[in-house]
């Protein structure tokens, strides 16, 4: 009787082996999936997109807005542009003094902004907690116009979908979904922590947004074009989740 | 103390017939959930090693993490990079909870849960077992399918799956649900009990690995085959 349990252990080992085999391979290679199956894994990335924009996301519940005592200090809150990471300068709008806001694409009305044309706009202004895709959280102060004041002003056409957010910092961009651009919070923002918005954190005119991850919320503006197909992004082309609300 | 030579089961137990002992939808999904499980591990250590801290930045939570600050090593992840960890664990987390749900469906629709869960007057029994496990009580308990350890743990392996899919969610949407981030503690705790969920599947997995070949090892072909001939009842 014993034999016959060693006997029949040895085989059931190698079925285990036979399902974990390849499973703990899978993971020793730190495997993206490869060229079979990551694509894949980014078409099933939609799918979450469209239950996180669709069922998940309320049009218009806040994120909560915390005491000005829960800042995190400036010198903790990290920044980065992909500019910064290539050449360890921040980026500078080619002629910083004719700077514009160029809003354009399905509109009725195109719009160029100068920033005292957005600062003369009614603002907002919340401290609320920044969530990174990484993990990490901050807590800041920001000042600007709603995303929804200026789609108001140039007139979206029915066929407007899609948000896509231009940047002077090398290629970066980022596509949105209307209705988060839309949501009370999503600003065109000015101002951190009380002070006009510094270089590192996307001066002169940043998208910010409690709703979403840090990756969406474009920093150096140059331009907001209303599409009828669905823009990438920077990271999300390289596979980064397309709608990165939370 | 027991002799090398002594055969595990004691002599005094006759060999019994096979009997069936688990349904095959309890063993699909045993198996589905553990490779599911070991990827969800692997692409959650994946995206924990983008940011190795708990709490605000600048304002961390006190809380015990061994791994606070250490990369994690690249077998144990799964990935390759932040964005590939993401995919696989967004994707990996539908058939893991839906293995997790027709799991707990089937136990539920076939009364099996009640061979399974832990009760308060399963205390004493544990008790019991836990002393025969320390070799300080020399006859097993008398039992059931499961003794009152087993149902302990075998409860708390879904309480966890529960709680490492609402925390998961917590970290996931902290705005659209953020009742449920709030019951958590916050974002930060959330993703902290999170973390902590990872640890709790891996002792609980490798002690009932353990535990299955040292004291039960006919129970392997049965979570395998359905068909069970060893020294425990398969029945209440």
């Amino acid at each position: 009787m014993i034999e016959s349990r060693r006997a029949l252990t040895r085989r059931d080992f190698l079925r285990l082996g036979a399902v974990a085999g390849p499973a703990s391979l899978v993971a020793a290679c730190g495997w993206d999936g490869g060229p079979a199956i990551e694509p894949g894994l980014r078409s099933f990335s939609r799918l979450n997109d469209w239950v996180g924009e669709n069922i998940l996301q309320s049009r218009n519940r806040l994120a909560k807005q915390y005491p000005i005592s829960a800042r995190t200090r400036m010198e903790d809150f990290p920044s980065y542009s992909i500019s910064y990471n290539r050449t360890g300068a921040f980026p500078s709008p080619p002629d910083p003094a004719s700077w514009v806001l160029n809003v354009g694409g399905l509109v009725r009305k195109p719009l160029r902004l100068t920033r005292r044309d957005i600062e003369a706009l009614p603002s907002v202004t919340y401290t609320v907690k920044h969530h990174c895709v990484e993990g990490w959280t901050a807590v800041a102060t920001w000042t600007g116009v709603p995303v929804s004041t200026v789609m108001a002003m140039t007139q979206p056409t029915d066929a407007a979908r899609y948000i896509r957010f231009d940047s002077f910092d090398d290629d970066y961009s980022n596509g949105w979904d209307l209705k988060s651009a839309v949501h009370p919070q999503t600003i065109l923002a000015y101002g951190y922590n009380d002070r006009p918005l510094m270089m590192n954190h996307g001066a002169p005119l940043r998208l910010y947004s409690p709703i979403k991850l840090g990756y969406k919320l474009t920093k150096y503006l140059t331009g907001m074009t209303f599409t009828r197909e669905r823009p990438g992004g920077y990271w999300e082309d390289q596979g980064y989740p397309w709608l990165g609300g939370i | 103390m027991t002799s090398a030579s002594e055969p595990l089961v004691p002599a005094s137990i006759e060999p019994r017939p096979f009997v069936k002992r688990h349904a095959g939808v309890v063993r699909l999904t045993h198996w589905l959930n553990a490779i599911f499980l070991v990827g969800m591990v692997a692409s959650g250590l994946q995206i924990y090693n983008a940011y190795t801290h708990f709490g605000i930045r600048g304002n961390l939570l006190p809380v015990p993490n061994p791994l606070d600050g250490r990369p994690v090593p690249e077998w144990a992840r799964l990935g390759g990079w932040l964005a590939g960890g993401l995919n696989w664990h967004f994707f990996l987390a539908w058939p893991f909870v839906i293995t997790g749900l027709v799991y707990i469906g089937f136990l539920l629709a076939s009364g099996e849960w009640r061979s399974l869960i832990f009760r308060p007057r399963d205390i004493p029994a544990a008790a019991q077992m836990q002393l025969y496990y320390l070799h300080l009580r020399k006859e097993h308990p008398a039992q059931g399918k499961h003794n009152a350890l087993q149902k302990a743990a075998y409860t708390f392996i879904v309480v966890l799956g529960v709680i490492s899919v609402l925390s998961g969610f917590a970290v996931y949407k902290p705005i659209q649900l953020s009742w449920l981030t709030a019951a958590f503690g916050g974002y930060e705790l959330a993703r902290y009990w999170h973390f902590v969920a990872v640890w709790l599947f891996i002792g609980f997995t490798l002690v009932h690995v353990a535990l299955v070949f040292l004291v039960d090892p006919g129970s392997f072909r049965a979570i395998i085959t359905g068909w069970y001939r060893g020294r425990f009842p398969s029945h209440d």
